[in-house]
């Protein structure tokens, strides 16, 4: 709708320090109801703009309940699929559904190493550490050259 | 307004945006700035490790040369570049970003990002330039270089502040300012140099699909012209503001074609099985001679396809199963290899989507759509603004110093505004950078201003009274719909206010029919965009009267005015250029044909005091 949460599995991420769908969604579309007052239930998650949704699924891996899945856009998606995600920490397995009641599953990598370990110099040498040389961090090592190319 | 606070914050460099680009020039801008005792502040209206184009992830890189291993030799990239753009493009800053991808790709690779490999341990290539890679994760492992970077260096990082524009010093930029869309404070940063990197411009078109799936664009509906509103209210030139970008797409959904294209070798078809590109190649003369040269240019490509749809052979197909059948092949008579190889093509053809456009996933198994089995529609997709890949739309920034080239004043990356830096979809003349080029292009652009505050090193003046007349300005839509909601039994409909989903109708509209959208099938001509001026000025008086009941509605009405602009920039250049150079992306209808000799140069153009001015600038080639 495109993404939707469930009553039943939404806590509101109420053990957490903040609600997850918030604060991941890129386009600030994710809302929690704290007390109810907005009519979507205590502690509730929802979202406040269906129409400018991507359909990005970043509420959906995140969410710690799984409580929010994507039905797609009313307006040309024949209803009945859903692509289901379980991100991990290396890799994301896919369900797919199909209309014919046909399912397909995918997993696949997503990164090669522990979450948080990336290391800005990646391992490479800092470079020549001159501001007015044309090497950026790195550089001429990282670009696998001994000397940055001019023309 | 009396209950937002204003917070005032400091730095050397200030970033703004958090996407591909502005993730490079954090990650680099960090660097430099420790090293020489500086500091860098990074604010993003969403959070980094999912704002801009590659949130949702992405399934391949499309600019990495390999020039150092010998694959290809850099100046291969300019010609392409300018091939493609039909012959309009900065080729010093095309060469620049070519030579500093290769490093961003090497870093994402040591980052974590899986990219694919051979027996060999050679990067698999999708096409000439193009890398495979396992995507979904791409922008939270480069994001988490730039943040760690930041953090090691003890910078701050400003989650869910919304920046509206600049603050200027004179001819220099003073900082920016915006609002929190998390907690009821104004934020004033003031900085020594800004770089601005929030992005492209979608939804200044009406998309193809209107009601739920209006979120549904091919770039992202969070890219809302920023960028340029930044840059023209900081009186920086602009350019090839006319250069937009129409990708064709498995419709509606709009999952990538790339794989299927150069990974597959799949053809596209009409609906009576025609291969355009083979049926209409006599057409491609009259583009000549970049209608001659292979790869041929998008918007060529796009063109072919849409004379197809114009003489109704409608739908165009990407023939997905013949492709596939023709791959397979190859291993007919043994069993089991043939069924390993048609297990892999399905899983790279769903990975695709499924790492950078999910909704083609769930479209696909609602149409119970088997690649293997039945051909996909394909379609052209609604005008967007974004440099960073086949348009060319973006400012006029200075190329590199060591470069013999005639666009240079001082520092590389730099606007015509003193101080204010950008990459990515916010640099013009420099397309094909797409992800990995826009981080490369913001590193060189983060070091450059580093370099710039060191030579500039004074804090702007920031006048109290400005800054008073900017916050007021940022609440207004609050204060005008709080003011006069009680007027009406329905607050959506009130004489005195617009809400910010309205005015973004009216701009799509217009933009639509008068500018040649999906609706005018890409057509347009100088009454047509006269017409469409004088009722984008009426919309601009009309500005006054956005209306927000909350913060989250008062960042719409802000996106908005920052679509706005970028409507003008782009309507009042397709005005200037009495030629059709890029058929496919737009086509004027009262100047149909290319004009070499009056219209090989770039457009520019700036705004001061309400007045848009107009300049023809050369195209000076490196290489031949």
């Amino acid at each position: 709708m495109p993404s939707f949460v469930m009553v039943e599995k939404c806590d509101g991420c109420k053990g957490q320090d903040k609600t997850a769908c918030m604060y991941i969604c890129p386009n600030d579309l994710m809302l929690l109801d704290k007390d109810g007052s907005m009519g979507y239930g205590e502690m509730k998650a929802f979202n406040r703009d269906p129409s400018m949704c991507w359909e990005c699924y970043n509420c959906v891996k995140i969410c710690p309940q799984q409580a929010v899945d994507v039905r797609g856009y009313a307006d040309f998606v024949p209803m009945g699929a859903s692509c289901v995600p379980l991100r991990g920490s290396q890799d994301i397995m896919w369900t797919v559904k199909f209309r014919d009641g046909a399912v397909k599953r995918f997993k696949f990598p997503i990164r090669t190493n522990a979450e948080g370990s990336a290391q800005p110099l990646g391992g490479y040498d800092e470079g020549d550490g001159d501001i007015n040389s044309v090497n950026l961090m790195t550089e001429p090592k990282s670009a696998g050259t001994d000397k940055m190319p001019t023309i | 307004m009396a209950n937002w606070e204003t917070v005032v914050v400091e730095t050397d460099l200030l970033i703004c945006g958090g996407g591909m680009s502005a993730c490079g020039c954090a990650v680099e801008a960090a660097y430099w700035a420790k090293k020489n005792g500086l500091k860098v502040t990074m604010v993003d209206k969403a959070t980094p490790v999912r704002s801009g184009a590659v949130a949702m992830g992405l399934s391949a890189i499309n600019e990495y040369i390999g020039y150092g291993a010998g694959d290809n030799p850099l100046e291969d990239y300019i010609k392409y570049v300018r091939q493609d753009l039909m012959g309009i493009a900065r080729d010093d800053l095309v060469y620049n970003i070519a030579r500093h991808v290769d490093s961003s790709v090497h870093l994402f690779e040591k980052w974590g990002l899986p990219i694919w490999l051979d027996e060999n341990g050679k990067y698999v290539r999708e096409g000439r330039w193009q890398l495979m890679i396992n995507g979904e994760s791409y922008k939270v492992i480069v994001a988490e270089a730039a943040i760690n970077a930041m953090n090691d260096a003890g910078f701050e990082i400003y989650e869910r502040v919304f920046i509206i524009g600049p603050i200027m010093d004179g001819d220099r930029i003073a900082g920016a300012y915006g609002f929190s869309t998390r907690e009821n404070k104004f934020y004033v940063f003031k900085a020594k140099a800004v770089y601005a990197g929030m992005g492209g411009a979608v939804h200044v078109f009406r998309p193809r699909s209107v009601g739920e799936g209006l979120g549904r664009s091919w770039y992202p509906p969070f890219n809302s012209g920023a960028t340029t509103f930044f840059q023209i209210m900081a009186g920086a030139e602009l350019t090839c503001q006319e250069i937009r970008f129409i990708p064709v797409r498995f419709k509606d959904a709009y999952g990538p074609v790339g794989a299927w294209f150069l990974l597959f070798k799949s053809r596209a078809t009409s609906a009576t099985g025609g291969e355009y590109m083979a049926v209409r190649k006599e057409e491609l003369q009259n583009w000549a001679p970049y209608g001659l040269v292979k790869p041929i240019p998008a918007n060529l490509r796009n063109y072919l396809g849409m004379l197809d749809v114009d003489a109704g052979l409608g739908p165009l197909y990407m023939e997905t199963a013949e492709a596939i059948q023709n791959i397979a092949k190859a291993y007919e008579g043994d069993d089991k290899a043939f069924k390993k190889k048609m297990k892999e093509l399905e899983n790279e053809a769903w990975e695709d989507f499924l790492d950078m456009t999910v909704s083609q996933s769930i479209l696909w198994a609602a149409n119970n759509i088997y690649p293997e089995k039945s051909r996909s529609e394909i379609a052209a997709c609604e005008p967007y603004f974004i440099g960073s890949h086949s348009g060319g739309s973006g400012a006029w920034v200075s190329g590199p110093e060591d470069i013999d080239t005639p666009y240079k004043w001082g520092y590389g990356n730099m606007t015509t505004t003193k101080g204010l830096f950008t990459a990515g979809d916010g640099s013009g003349a420099s397309s094909h950078k797409f992800s990995s080029g826009s981080h490369a292009e913001g590193r060189y652009a983060g070091k450059q201003a580093i370099r710039f505050v060191l030579d500039n090193n004074s804090q702007p003046k920031v006048d109290d009274a400005v800054v008073e007349t900017l916050k007021k300005a940022t609440f207004a839509p609050m204060d005008l719909f709080e003011a006069n909601k009680k007027f009406t039994t329905d607050a959506n409909i009130n004489p005195n206010y617009l809400r910010p989903m309205q005015f973004m109708f009216r701009l799509q509209k217009l933009m639509d029919e008068y500018a040649g959208g999906v609706s005018s099938a890409f057509k347009t001509s100088k009454s047509l965009l006269e017409r469409g001026v004088e009722l984008l000025t009426l919309l601009k008086e009309d500005s006054a009267k956005l209306g927000a009941e909350t913060p989250y509605e008062l960042e719409r009405c802000w996106e908005n005015t920052h679509r706005m602009y970028q409507a003008e920039a782009h309507v009042r250049t397709m005005l200037f250029r009495e030629e059709t150079r890029w058929p496919g992306y737009y086509f004027r209808a009262d100047t149909p044909k290319m004009d070499e000799d009056n219209w090989h140069c770039f457009v520019n153009c700036t705004y001061a005091d309400g007045d848009w001015k107009f300049e023809k600038k050369e195209v000076v080639k490196l290489v031949d």
